[in-house]
C-alpha cells in the first residue's frame, strides 16, 4: 500500500510539473463547456441537463485517458528507470496500480473542475439531481476502464506515440463495438454489444445505476489492470 | 554474497548467456570483463532480477532471486549501463524516491541522503535537475542513488563509461572506498580499470566464461612466455634475420621503433642477444623484459575462446 502510494505520488508530482495535464484538462474543459453551452441552447434553455456535456465529454475522455496515460510506462522504458523500478523491491501490481491511481485522480480532477455545469443548472434553473450524479459516477467508471486500457498500452511498448494510438485503437474499438453490435442478428450482437464501452453509459445518463453496467466497467478496469502486470511479467522472462 | 548457478539466458533464438556459473564472496570487488555483446549485462541483469534466467539460478545474499525476489533485491544497489534518471526530478527529490521505493522511513532517508551527497560529492547540485546534469554527475547521481539504501551488494554496469579522465579516477576511488566493506560486481571492458579496482575477474565472451581468477594469478598463468623489447641501432631487415637465429628464440615482432622478443619463460636469453648484436657491432640503446599486460591476455583469452568454436 505504502509503494502504491509512493509511485502514484510520485506520477502525479511528474503530471504537475509537466505542461500536459494542464494542456488537457483546459482543452477538455473548453470543449465540454462549448458543447454543454450549445446543447442548452438548442433546447432553447428547457432542457436544464448535462447532457451536451456528456455526449462530448464521454469521447473526450476516451481521447484523453490515451494521452495521459501513454507515457506512464513507455516513458520509463525509454528513461531507462524503468529497471531501477524492476529492481527495486516493489511488485508488478503496485507499480501498475500506483500509475493507475495517479492518472485516475488527474481524471477525477478534471471531472471536479466540469462540477460548474451541473452548479450553473442549480443557480439558474431546475434541474433533476439524481441523473447528474450517476453521470458523474458513469464518466467515473468509464474514465477507470479508458486509463486502465491506457496503461496497459503503454506496458506494451517503449513509443509514446505507438502507445497512444494503441490504446486509441482499443478504447475506440470497444466504443464502436455497439454499433457494430447493433448491425448484427442475435445473439452474436447482444455478445458483442455487452462488451462495448459505450452500450453501458446510457444508463447513467438516465439516472438508473445497472448492476450490469458497473459490473461491466469495473471488469473491464480490472482485466486491463492484470494484463498490464503481465505483460510487464512476461517481460522478464523473454 | 552472490552465487551464479548454471546461468542461461535466451533473446528468442539468440543465446545471450551460456550455462556460466560463479560465486562471489562477501568483501570482494570482481570485474566482469568480456567484450560488448559478451553477455555482461544480461548476466548483470539476472543478477539483480530485472530479467528472470532461461535456465539456472541466482542467489543473493543467500536470498533465491526466484523464490523470494522481493527479499533479495533489496539487499542489492544497481547502477544500470543507462543511468536511470528521472530527468524532471532534482537529485534531492530523485534520491528521495530511490530511497522511498526501497523501503527506507523519512526519517532515515533524509539522513542516508545527505550521507550519499556527501560520498559522491554531489553537495552543490542538490537542487539541480537531474536532466541538466552533465554526463559526469548524472553517474554520480547514479551511484548515490545505487548505495542510497546502504545494500551489501553492488552491480555497476560500466560505471566509468562517457565521464572525463578526471571523473574516471575520481569515480574509481568511489568505488574502492564502497568496496571496504562491500561486496561488489562492475562491469568494463576498459581493462587498466579493473586492474586499479579489482580484486578477482571473470572474463566472458559470447556468453561463457574464458577465465575466471585474480588478476596476479591470471598473468602468471599466462605468462609461460617472457618478451624482451629492444631498441637497436641496425638496418632492421639483417636484425631481424640475425636474431632469429638465437636457437631459444620463439618469434620476433618488430614494432617501430622496438623489437619484440619472445622466449620461454625459463630461459635467459640477455647475454646470448647481446653478443650477437656486439658481434654484429649494431648498438644496442634499451633491452628490457615486459610482463604480458592484461589487455594481452584478454585478447588471446577472447581470441582463443573463439577459435574453439
Amino acid at each position: 500500500m505504502r509503494r502504491i502510494a509512493l509511485i502514484c505520488g510520485k506520477e502525479i508530482g511528474t503530471y504537475l510539473s509537466s505542461p500536459m495535464a494542464y494542456i488537457v484538462s483546459a482543452i477538455f474543459i473548453a470543449l465540454s463547456g462549448a458543447s454543454f453551452t450549445t446543447y442548452l441552447a438548442q433546447t432553447s434553455y428547457s432542457d436544464t441537463s448535462i447532457r451536451g456535456f456528456l455526449e462530448t465529454g464521454q469521447l473526450l475522455i476516451l481521447l484523453f485517458s490515451a494521452l495521459l496515460t501513454m507515457r506512464l510506462i513507455s516513458e520509463e522504458r525509454k528513461l531507462g528507470t524503468w529497471e531501477l523500478l524492476l529492481t527495486a523491491p516493489v511488485r508488478e501490481y503496485e507499480i501498475v496500480l500506483g500509475k493507475f491511481f495517479s492518472s485516475l485522480l488527474v481524471l477525477v480532477g478534471m471531472l471536479i473542475l466540469t462540477l460548474y455545469f451541473p452548479l450553473l443548472l442549480l443557480i439558474f434553473g431546475d434541474p433533476d439531481t439524481g441523473p447528474i450524479l450517476t453521470s458523474y459516477l458513469g464518466l467515473f467508471l468509464l474514465g477507470s476502464a479508458s486509463v486502465a486500457i491506457g496503461i496497459f498500452a503503454s506496458s506494451l511498448t517503449p513509443n509514446q506515440i505507438v502507445s497512444a494510438v494503441v490504446a486509441g485503437g482499443i478504447l475506440f474499438g470497444l466504443w464502436f463495438l455497439g454499433m457494430v453490435g447493433s448491425l448484427i442478428p442475435e445473439p452474436l450482437g447482444e455478445i458483442l454489444s455487452y462488451f462495448s464501452l459505450s452500450e453501458h453509459f446510457p444508463g447513467f445518463v438516465r439516472g438508473v445505476v445497472d448492476t450490469r453496467d458497473l459490473v461491466y466497467y469495473l471488469s473491464v478496469t480490472a482485466v486491463f489492470l492484470f494484463l498490464s502486470v503481465r505483460s510487464i511479467e512476461t517481460e522478464r522472462w523473454r | 554474497m552472490i552465487t551464479v548457478e548454471h546461468l542461461s539466458k535466451t533473446y528468442g533464438e539468440r543465446l545471450a548467456v551460456d550455462d556460466i556459473s560463479f560465486k562471489i564472496e562477501q568483501g570482494e570487488i570482481v570485474g566482469f570483463l568480456g567484450p560488448n555483446g559478451a553477455g555482461k549485462t544480461t548476466t548483470m541483469r539476472a543478477i539483480t532480477g530485472y530479467l528472470m534466467p532461461t535456465e539456472g539460478e541466482v542467489w543473493v545474499a543467500d536470498c533465491n532471486m526466484r523464490k523470494d525476489p522481493l527479499k533479495a533485491r533489496q539487499h542489492i544497489g544497481y547502477l544500470p549501463e543507462t543511468i536511470p534518471l528521472y530527468t524532471d526530478m532534482t537529485t534531492r527529490a530523485y534520491l528521495k524516491f530511490a530511497a522511498r521505493l526501497r523501503g527506507l522511513d523519512s526519517k532515515i532517508t533524509q539522513r542516508r541522503i545527505d550521507e550519499v551527497v556527501d560520498v559522491c560529492q554531489l553537495q552543490e547540485y542538490c537542487d539541480v535537475l537531474t536532466g541538466k546534469l552533465s554526463k559526469g554527475f548524472r553517474q554520480r547521481v547514479g551511484l548515490a542513488q545505487a548505495i542510497i539504501h546502504d545494500p551489501d551488494v553492488l552491480i555497476l554496469d560500466e560505471p566509468t563509461v562517457g565521464i572525463d579522465p578526471l571523473q574516471v579516477v575520481q569515480t574509481k576511488e568511489m568505488i574502492k572506498e564502497l568496496g571496504r566493506k562491500r561486496t561488489i560486481l562492475l562491469s568494463t571492458h576498459i581493462l587498466p580499470e579493473v586492474s586499479l579496482i579489482c580484486e578477482r575477474v571473470i572474463i566472458i565472451n559470447q556468453g561463457k566464461i574464458v577465465a575466471e581468477d585474480s588478476i596476479d594469478n591470471l598473468s602468471k598463468f599466462l605468462n609461460t612466455r617472457k618478451q624482451l623489447r629492444l631498441r637497436i641501432n641496425g638496418p632492421a631487415e639483417q636484425v631481424i634475420e640475425r636474431l632469429s637465429k638465437i636457437e631459444a628464440l620463439l618469434e620476433v615482432n618488430y614494432q617501430e621503433p622496438y623489437y619484440l622478443l619472445e622466449f620461454e619463460k625459463s630461459k635467459q636469453p640477455q647475454a646470448e642477444v647481446n653478443q650477437v648484436l656486439a658481434q654484429e657491432g649494431w648498438t644496442l640503446f634499451a633491452m628490457e623484459e615486459i610482463e604480458m599486460s592484461l589487455e594481452e591476455i584478454f585478447v588471446k583469452l577472447t581470441r582463443d575462446s573463439e577459435e574453439e568454436l
